[in-house]
């Protein structure tokens, strides 16, 4: 169970600020909607949030740890695209990141391991529904089922934390539905954090325990540059099961309370 | 009456338009050379189609009466191996540094200016430098092909590789990959068919480069054939040696391009990304 806590972020590239004084905190197992306007640094809130880019000000903490400044395999991503390899078929695809932890210099399993391995990632496919095309090649996947590859490609290697960047938004309305519902259902089922950036306001409270939302407060244009956007809104969505609790809460998080 | 843009020629229109310039230069040819015979029997600049049929067997199936050899296939023999043992090298050499330019910066901050640099000095220039270091031997021949290809190469890669979508490199990364990881599963695999297209393009110039240092010191191969045969006016030779080269490099591009298709099967499944 992972509690993230933002404390006073800040972004900006040269004089521009993106954005300003950003701090919450969440629950363990949250499903966290981040919406807001285009522009608005959701987007490198979450590159933040990867390790693909530093804060000017300010920490991110995963239970209490500085994030480390790289991507690494507690954080998961799916991207809107480009997210799965297009040289590697499905199955290869979510092989990769057993492949990567256990084989360091040739990168590659063999014998016993890689029919472990083999085996693993095509209960992950199942469970994303792809189990009937193990063997194509991403390109002869469509939108949906690309982005159902990418899911179980991020979450083979267990993430605590899943982080989405437009994951739905070049899907049609059926598809999206569709990939919704495996969505919710792997999140209840790992019990990860997920962070969602999403244009879609009823996406984000469909599927989202609260939803964030970055706007910029000043918003004259000679405010525009110096002024970033910073949390407007904080919602928390009712109705929602939030995942119980396997152990209990951080000494930190009671701190806070 | 639709726009000329959006008409399209059927598959046998296709074909006939296709041999159309190839027809209308063989055509150009026999009557040129049908207009100076018949003035001058002897006129050696564009000999008819039994001269030159004479010459191919005397060169191609006959053995050449001051050493034996089979004229054409030796000097083919020597020319292929010099542009193969070259390219080679280049290919190797090109899609290291390529590579390790395009993704890690570092390595780009160190070597981009350089090989931007070196890519501007014109090989040709560079041949006496090669003739004085290395000898008038094989080996400042196939230098010259690589030092004439290798800096296209590097280039042509490292923007391919850098053209590798950002979300993928972190994505590997979120995977637990290591540069080396990320280098080997990601990065090679996707860069080797765009390292043959680079190979492809660079073919032209490895065959300009590799009949310049023939035709400059060297006591066989196509381009030494050639500069020889022009003392003697003997275009009987020339001509089928050229045309023969170009078939060469005809079909080492397009057995190329079979190899990337075959060996690259995911790039041409479906409908791309």
């Amino acid at each position: 169970m992972t509690r993230v806590t933002v404390e006073n972020l800040w972004k900006s590239y040269g004089d521009q600020t993106v954005l300003e004084n950003v701090s919450f905190e969440t629950e363990p197992g949250s499903f966290i909607s981040l919406v807001g306007p285009s522009g608005c640094g959701k987007s490198t809130f979450l590159r933040m949030m990867l390790g693909d880019e530093a804060p000017s000000k300010g920490r991110i903490l995963i239970d209490g740890v500085a994030l480390e400044a790289e991507p690494s395999p507690d954080r998961g991503v799916v991207f809107q695209k480009y997210s799965v390899f297009p040289h590697l078929t499905a199955l290869q695809n979510v092989m990769l990141g057993l492949e990567f932890a256990a084989s360091p210099v040739a990168a590659r399993l063999f014998g016993r391991a890689r029919r472990r391995a083999r085996a693993a990632s095509l209960d992950m496919l199942k469970c994303v529904g792809l189990e009937q095309s193990a063997h194509k090649y991403p390109s002869e996947l469509s939108g949906g089922m690309q982005q159902r590859l990418a899911i179980a490609q991020a979450l083979i290697k267990k993430p605590k934390i899943l982080l989405l960047d437009e994951p739905f938004g070049a899907l049609d309305p059926g598809i999206r539905a569709e990939v919704h519902e495996i969505m919710l259902r792997l999140w209840r089922d790992e019990g990860m954090t997920i962070f969602m950036v999403t244009h879609d306001l009823s996406e984000a409270f469909k599927l989202g325990t609260r939803v964030i939302a970055f706007d910029r407060r000043r918003t004259r244009p000679e405010e525009l540059k110096a002024y970033g956007a910073t949390v407007t809104f904080d919602l928390k969505v009712d109705g929602k099961t939030v995942p119980p609790r396997p152990e209990a809460p951080a000494p930190l998080a009671a701190a806070a309370k | 009456m639709r726009r000329f843009i959006n008409r399209r020629p059927d598959a046998v229109t296709q074909l006939a338009l296709m041999l159309l310039p190839f027809v209308i230069v063989v055509i150009c040819y026999m009557v040129a050379s049908e207009a100076r015979l018949s003035v001058n029997p002897n006129d050696k600049l564009l000999p008819g189609w039994s001269t030159i049929a004479a010459a191919v067997e005397r060169m191609a199936f006959l053995p050449d009466p001051r050493t034996g050899n089979y004229l054409l296939w030796s000097d083919t023999v020597s020319s292929l191996t010099r542009l193969g043992i070259g390219v080679a090298i280049a290919t190797l050499i090109g899609g290291v540094f390529g590579i390790l330019q395009g993704l890690i910066p570092y390595f780009r901050a160190t070597f981009n200016a350089f090989t931007g640099v070196l890519s501007m000095i014109p090989p040709l220039a560079v041949l006496p430098i090669l003739f004085i270091i290395f000898g008038l031997g094989e080996l400042a021949k196939v230098v010259l092909v690589v030092v004439g290809i290798v800096p296209f190469i590097i280039r042509d890669l490292a923007l391919r590789t850098a053209e590798i979508p950002h979300e993928e490199i972190i994505k590997a990364q979120t995977l637990g990959a290591s540069t080396w990881q990320i280098i080997l599963r990601v990065v090679v695999p996707q860069m080797l068919p765009r390292l043959i297209d680079g190979v492809r393009l660079s073919l032209g110039a490895a065959w300009l480069f590799l009949i310049a240092a023939e035709a400059i010191a060297s006591d066989s191969g196509l381009g030494y054939r050639i500069f020889l045969m022009r003392r003697y006016l003997a275009m009987d030779v020339i001509l089928p040696y050229v045309a023969w080269i170009t078939i060469l490099a005809f079909s080492l591009d397009l057995a190329l391009r079979l190899f990337q298709r075959i060996a690259f099967r995911w790039m041409y499944r479906g409908n791309g990304q």
